[in-house]
């Protein structure tokens, strides 16, 4: 168990500098994700074009594993339609949880960098929050998301 | 069952510190290692470790003089029996309670408080009464009364803090007026380490006829406590913050209050008699001690307590204070670490918080060094709000602490912070 497995470079840096950590006042969609137990709050903000995630971005404080996996996120999913971006989500559940999990993790881009949080169990929740709040956000849900 | 620590020399001088090195071979997990390194606890308010005469009393009445309690006539019950009432006259000697009548045994101070909650406040409560409680509170001194308040109309009154962390004594007096009914306080802050000058509020509401809980979760492991000194009429601790077992805990209740309650759960055990139209409760403790006892819990504790004593209260809070105020002064030099909780009187609680580096991170991270400190909410989510984060890193010392893990937890921030910051 290396911190330098959970905390890579790029994840240090999305902490730092979160990409697209701003409001969105004219989202088609948004949705609370919150950990009470950790204290990681976000909200994520999308916009659609047809079936087209035109713009996404979220705002919120958390750990550093959160805040770097919902920056990922908004830079791994803009651009894509719904359902690859209900793929992706897919994807990441099995980076985050899976021993066996991806012997090709290429195609998970920069998210790839997520992988060493599966040896700190009590951390996978940070990782997937951002991932279910967008998931609620895509499916409309107004109950706010937990990973607890 | 006595027990004398390997490091405790009876009769010897309170002025003489604890001998550290001695103490910390009484403890067999302060042996492990972490991640490659020695475990070094700094979760203590979270849970304690035990000592080996604590886990040996436990082995040893299962290995020997195991059986269900009270009722047999065969000589382990018998056995048991003893073992188990001459604990409870350990605890009762440990808070300085009148009579073993007022020990009861229960799982713990959540339950301790659960229990008045429900057996002395609720059928007490009328619409429109009230309950004091204080900002400081853990979730288990507030849920219960909340509960209570729903199911009986009464209204949950708080007493305001500082922002060193202190229950505002003058917003405590505005509060009181003659619907109180109720002051349930803490005696030390889990999430800040303050302690509560509860003498004086046990005064005001004593003054004013008004019945008092102490929530003593994290008293009990660090003073010597005397309930009759104190004049509360509810007293409530938890084992494994104390060296003990987890599973089990005391209710100090004054006799008089406890006689006047309706017992809280039925079943076997508290009572005399029982036919389909009638059944006469059993006397005081055990009408509120339904069903098979935690036995070797309540043993555990007991030896627990004689090993506090052994080494002295008054010692273990001397060496507590120097860990507090070295670790004060240690972490007040890392830059951007800010302690949440500054009251002049504190137990060896430091929560705290590091600029761009989140609690949980910090967590992870020290874990990796082999540091063991609890991060997130405490428990106490209103004490969040109030200071305005989302959780704090808490580090909380025990007489087994020594400084040199005081300077491992400042290395390991400054390992966070290179890391994050």
């Amino acid at each position: 168990m290396d911190l330098k497995d959970l905390y890579r470079d790029v994840i240090v840096d999305h902490n730092r500098s979160p990409r697209n950590f701003r409001p969105m006042p004219d989202a088609d969609r948004h949705a609370e994700g919150f950990n009470p137990l950790c204290g990681d709050r976000l909200t994520l903000f999308v916009k659609l074009d047809g079936d087209r995630i035109s713009d996404v971005s979220f705002q919120g404080s958390g750990c550093a594993i959160s805040v770097a996996s919902a920056s990922l996120l908004t830079e791994s999913v803009k651009g894509r339609t719904v359902p690859e971006a209900e793929q992706l989500f897919t994807s990441m559940h099995e980076l985050l949880t899976r021993d066996d999990a991806m012997a090709d993790p290429a195609g998970l881009g920069k998210l790839a960098a997520l992988s060493g949080v599966r040896e700190f169990p009590a951390r996978v929740k940070c990782a997937s929050l951002c991932w279910h709040t967008l998931d609620a956000a895509l499916h409309r849900e107004a109950e706010p998301v937990s990973t607890e | 069952m006595s027990v004398t620590p390997a490091s405790a020399v009876p009769g010897a001088p309170a002025a003489r510190p604890i001998d550290v090195a001695t103490v910390r071979r009484d403890f067999p997990i302060l042996a492990r290692e972490v991640n490659g390194k020695p475990l070094c606890y700094l979760d203590n308010a979270a849970s304690s470790q035990r000592p080996r005469s604590v886990i040996h009393s436990i082995s040893r009445y299962y290995e020997t003089s195991h059986a269900n309690v009270h009722r047999g006539v065969h000589r382990l019950s018998q056995e048991a029996t003893d073992l188990f009432e001459g604990a409870r006259e350990t605890l009762r000697r440990f808070v300085n309670a009148r009579s073993v009548r007022e020990i009861i045994f229960v799982r713990g101070t959540t339950e301790a408080i659960n229990l008045v909650a429900q057996s002395y406040a609720r059928p007490n409560l009328q619409p429109g009464d009230e309950i004091v409680i204080s900002w400081l509170e853990h979730h288990a001194n507030i849920v219960p009364w909340q509960m209570v308040c729903e199911q009986s109309g009464a209204r949950l009154r708080v007493i305001p803090i500082t922002r060193s962390g202190e229950v505002d004594f003058d917003s405590f007096l505005a509060l009181l007026n003659d619907r109180t009914r109720l002051l349930a306080l803490a005696h030390v802050s889990n999430a800040l380490g303050t302690v509560v000058p509860v003498e004086r509020f046990i005064l005001e509401a004593k003054r004013r006829g008004i019945p008092v809980l102490l929530d003593g979760a994290q008293a009990a492991p660090h003073m010597a406590v005397d309930v009759q000194a104190l004049d509360c009429d509810f007293y409530c601790f938890s084992g494994h913050k104390m060296c003990g077992p987890t599973g089990i805990g005391v209710l100090y209740g004054r006799e008089s209050l406890l006689e006047a309650m309706p017992p809280w759960q039925g079943g076997g055990d508290m009572i005399l008699a029982v036919s389909f139209e009638r059944t006469v409760y059993n006397e005081l403790p055990y009408k509120f001690e339904a069903g098979t006892p935690h036995i070797a819990g309540a043993i555990g504790l007991a030896v627990a307590v004689e090993y506090l004593e052994a080494l002295g209260l008054d010692r273990i809070a001397a060496a507590e204070q120097a860990l507090l105020d070295y670790a004060t002064e240690r972490l007040q030099q890392i830059p951007g670490l800010t302690i949440v909780g500054t009251a002049p009187e504190k137990a060896a609680v430091v929560s705290f918080t590091v600029e761009r580096v989140h609690p949980h991170d910090l967590g992870t991270i020290l874990d990796s060094e082999g540091v063991a400190i609890r991060t997130g909410h405490h428990c106490a989510m209103p004490v969040m709000d109030f200071f305005g984060v989302p959780a704090t890193a808490r580090a909380s010392f025990a007489f087994y602490n020594t400084r040199a893990e005081v300077d491992r937890l400042v290395d390991a921030l400054q390992v966070a912070r290179e890391m994050l910051a």
